[in-house]
């Protein structure tokens, strides 16, 4: 079947559609990933200090949410909490909530290993010099802890990047979104991916080379 | 809420038994041909690992979706007439086997070039240090990693679900669709495909604490 | 020595080897008669190494040529065209050429009988049975038949070695290649590795060695080799190269005399 390249109906919606589409996924993932930094961070923290039916709780959120696709967890977001909670809530809303948590199941392990390699000497150091145990977790451990586990966060960061593609199927406006938009109004799908893939891609690098230049300046490498 | 479930259940099932062949089918092609791909990224020539490494990194660059959606709906205009089962799960192919064909040049790349060199001293072939020297080592540096690609493989059958694929996670949204009642059956669902994922997670898990020890 | 072959065994011509812009051949000829023991020393850089690895092809060589028992090892003439072996020739000619490792390269998931005898029945196409009684007979003429189901990581350093000599040798190669096979040994465990090659050496097998035991070389070496940046510089028998007068060699001076500080 013959099949005729037109790239005009893709640059007519390229803006509206794929460009805000672009920075719509990114909004998502930031705020995803900022959300579930709270999340995986309290509870990493919390773990440290706390008796096994709390670690044991903590455990099963991660399990369930590494086991179970984000599809399936976005939809009982959107469809199931309100059917059974009577409230209603928007989907973007819906969908960064979703992701928060599925972010947050990742980042609880990846900090607990990051509070694990905190050197020793630096909690001595502090409380040498006379820090009380709230003071210590927020300038020394906290900050410490996060240059260790730069490289892991910024991977998950990327990785969410790419899962915000799931946004499309409650009809939030993002990249994704905007490509099958522009396909079912034009059927142009050769055209459409041939923009929508390379914009994931590019992205992705970029993202990947300003995770490198951060962890350059500065995450600590365990020697 | 349970006899929603339970009503429910059969058709879940049925939508688990596609979901089960679907990711079956994809696990193992991807582990044929990702291995080979493996192979060929940490030994062959750069005419051959370049094109492998530019593909590979382009595949695992986009999201699983975008790739679904393109090949599945770009396949079509080729003329060759595939089935949308074929073509969906050709997309989630794709994508596995770039996942394999990583895990595979990991676990070779770990082993000792001294292996290699030994294995040219006696005489043995490629083939032969492959398949004697190489491979054995490597296995047990691949299982774990690999096991975890195929929990991605069952959790991404999900989406072939969007399009059109009656696997566990369209089945899921068919009966809500007559039932009205959403939280039964997703609950229902997310237990099926933890009770799936957790037990190959602890597979992995176990294996590598297993082959941990056994320090070369 | 034998010498009884009027052509050398090994026979090196003119060898030239750069690693990228780095020449660390520049031209070496060398000469190993069937039954002698030919040791290759020199500071690191001097290419003796890299000279080893050229003689089985582990490192390709780019000019010159190399030829073990009148066969070039790299490159073959097709058609009055030279270029270079395939997979399945260089296969061939490797399996007539042993070579001990520095870092023994034992096969981890392979007992050390398993170890000799993988090359016995893929490459000299042995039964299993008659493979098991080759691989045997040389585990225990290295001082190991007590150590046929052991797995590597078992062994101490100087029993992998051992087990790599026999994986070697029981390949019946015409020449043996001997990397540096005790510098990574502990001194103590030393003495039962050199042991064992002096008993190949009695039993005439034709070897090429890259140490840093001068005094070893100087015992069981028909020939020594003093190589200095990518050429050979002094050659000789043992006492020769060894004596006050060859030491007039200002480099061979040298390195002698760092050798022996440093066994202070």
């Amino acid at each position: 079947m013959p099949y005729h390249l037109n790239f005009n109906l893709v640059w007519k919606y390229f803006f509206d559609k794929l460009a805000w589409g672009l920075v719509m996924s990114l909004e998502l993932a930031v705020v995803g990933i900022a959300i579930g930094i709270v999340i995986g961070l309290g509870l990493a923290v919390l773990s440290h200090g706390s008796g096994r039916a709390f670690r044991t709780l903590v455990a099963a959120y991660v399990e369930f949410i590494r086991n179970v696709p984000l599809l399936l967890l976005v939809y009982l977001v959107f469809y199931g909490i309100p059917s059974i909670g009577g409230f209603k809530y928007d989907a973007t809303t819906s969908f960064v909530m979703t992701l928060a948590v599925y972010a947050g199941a990742y980042l609880v392990e990846v900090f607990r290993a990051g509070l694990d390699a905190i050197p020793k000497g630096l909690i001595d150091a502090g409380r040498a010099i006379g820090l009380g145990q709230v003071e210590l977790v927020l300038h020394v451990r906290i900050p410490t802890m996060f240059r260790i586990v730069l490289p892991s966060l910024g991977n998950a960061f990327i990785s969410l990047f790419k899962d915000t593609s799931l946004a499309t199927v409650l009809a939030v406006p993002e990249l994704t979104y905007g490509a099958n938009w522009i396909y079912t109004n034009t059927f142009r799908i050769v055209e459409v991916y041939a923009v929508v893939a390379p914009m994931y891609l590019v992205t992705g690098y970029l993202l990947l080379f300003g995770l490198r230049l951060l962890e350059r300046r500065f995450a600590i490498r365990r020697r | 809420m349970i006899d929603v479930m339970l009503k429910g259940l059969p058709f879940l099932l049925q939508g688990l038994l596609v979901t089960l062949e679907a990711s079956g089918i994809v696990v193992v092609a991807a582990l044929v041909v990702g291995v080979v791909l493996g192979i060929g990224l940490s030994y062959g020539p750069r005419w051959i690992a370049w094109p492998i490494r530019l593909l590979s990194d382009f595949v695992r660059g986009l999201p699983l979706l975008v790739l679904i959606f393109s090949i599945f709906y770009m396949l079509p205009l080729t003329g060759w007439q595939i089935s949308n089962f074929a073509s969906a799960l050709a997309a989630l192919a794709v994508f596995e086997t770039a996942h394999v064909s990583e895990v595979a040049r990991g676990a070779i790349q770990s082993i000792h070039p001294g292996q290699n060199e030994a294995g040219k001293a006696i005489g043995l072939t490629f083939s032969q240090r492959m398949l004697y020297v190489i491979l054995p080592q490597a296995l047990r540096r691949f299982l774990p990693p690999w096991i975890n690609t195929v929990v991605d493989t069952v959790k991404g059958s999900s989406l072939l679900a969007l399009v059109g694929i009656v696997d566990l996670m369209l089945s899921i949204q068919q009966v809500i669709g007559r039932t009205f009642k959403p939280m039964p059956m997703y609950v229902l669902g997310a237990l099926i495909y933890f009770a799936i994922n957790y037990t190959l997670s602890q597979i992995s898990r176990r294996l590598e604490a297993r082959f941990a020890y056994v320090r070369e | 020595m034998s010498g009884n072959d009027a052509a050398p065994l090994v026979r090196v011509r003119g060898l030239t080897k750069s690693f990228g812009s780095n020449q660390v051949l520049k031209g070496v000829d060398l000469d190993v008669m069937k039954g002698q023991v030919v040791s290759v020393i020199g500071a690191s850089g001097s290419g003796k190494t890299t000279l080893l690895r050229c003689v089985n092809l582990l490192e390709t060589y780019d000019g010159g040529s190399i030829e073990v028992d009148g066969v070039e090892v790299g490159y073959t003439d097709a058609n009055g065209r030279r270029r270079p072996r395939g997979e399945r020739e260089l296969a061939r000619i490797r399996a007539d050429i042993g070579m001990v490792f520095q870092l023994f390269n034992l096969f981890p998931h392979l007992t050390a009988r398993d170890n000799v005898v993988l090359g016995l029945r893929k490459v000299r196409g042995m039964d299993r049975a008659q493979a098991r009684e080759v691989a045997e007979q040389w585990l225990a003429r290295v001082g190991l038949a007590d150590k046929f189901d052991a797995l590597p990581i078992e062994l101490s350093g100087g029993q992998q070695q051992r087990v790599g000599i026999a994986r070697a040798v029981a390949m019946s190669p015409k020449v043996l290649l001997l990397d540096e096979i005790t510098s990574a040994l502990d001194p103590e465990l030393v003495g039962e590795v050199l042991t064992v090659v002096r008993e190949l050496a009695k039993d005439g097998m034709t070897m090429i060695l890259v140490t840093h035991e001068m005094s070893f070389a100087r015992d069981v070496s028909s020939r020594v080799v003093f190589m200095d940046a990518g050429r050979v510089a002094v050659e000789g028998p043992p006492n020769e190269v060894f004596s006050a007068q060859a030491q007039m060699h200002e480099r061979l001076r040298t390195f002698l005399a760092r050798i022996e500080m440093n066994r202070a």
